[in-house]
């Protein structure tokens, strides 16, 4: 299950619908081991396309590199379908390279909290989980979180 | 020429699991082949057909490889080369 910031749903949601018909992505990092997502980062689709994506390579190594610097891991990685349904397609599952990440996909045309659905990607197998927004985290967390 | 290479989480199975690791060559192809050495099986992960495969970066320094010379990129001793898978779907 993945445990989630309104407000991070939110700012995924406006991204997807503000790129929209070209698939938006990013992520949201938060502490290595934490399973919290806490900063959001809206990564440049180097595609360009409405039915592709991929991270800007330039940007992810500064991105990666601060990570790794601030002791952090990706929790979620998100991007949007912009026709198809929610679900991860082929390449979604044969390119996805981090086990520990919840894969979020937002179908922006039909941007609606509801509608977003998350997944564990393992050695190309697919399992959907459950997704529990919260209202709010911990004051201290509240406050380190870049939505 | 001695590089240190970054080696990413999903490829670690292959070294050991060691994250940095001290490799000799003067392009990136010699420090991949020497890798591949080492650790039989990390070239089919990076190259394929002759050039790096397309959802893996591969970073001299703070530069993807593909926006210099790809696989004959040069190096110089103590650059470090970092692997990353891309973040790609559909």
């Amino acid at each position: 299950m993945l445990t989630i910031h309104t407000r991070l749903i939110s700012a995924m949601i406006a991204q997807a619908s503000n790129d929209h018909p070209i698939e938006a992505c990013g992520i949201i990092a938060g502490p290595a081991g934490s399973n919290l997502p806490l900063r959001l980062i809206p990564m440049r689709n180097a595609a360009q396309s409405e039915s592709f994506f991929m991270f800007d390579s330039q940007q992810q190594l500064q991105v990666w590199k601060e990570m790794n610097a601030r002791h952090e891991e990706p929790i979620v990685i998100y991007h949007s379908h912009t026709a198809s349904e929610a679900y991860p397609s082929r390449s979604d599952v044969e390119l996805a390279a981090e086990p520990q990440a919840h894969y979020i996909i937002i179908p922006s045309y039909s941007p609606d909290e509801n509608e977003v659905r998350s997944f564990r990607i393992v050695d190309q197998m697919v399992i959907e989980e459950r997704i529990r927004i919260v209202q709010q985290y911990q004051p201290e967390l509240e406050f380190q979180m870049v939505a | 020429m001695s590089v240190t290479v970054i080696v990413p989480t999903i490829l670690r199975s292959l070294t050991n699991q060691q994250k940095h690791i001290d490799m000799e060559g003067s392009q990136v192809s010699e420090v991949i082949d020497h890798m591949d050495q080492q650790y039989p099986g990390i070239k089919e992960k990076l190259v394929a057909n002759g050039d790096a495969h397309r959802f893996i970066n591969i970073y001299v320094n703070d530069n993807d490889i593909r926006f210099q010379d790809g696989l004959a990129t040069s190096l110089r001793d103590g650059d470090v080369l970092t692997i990353l898978p891309a973040v790609a779907g559909g």
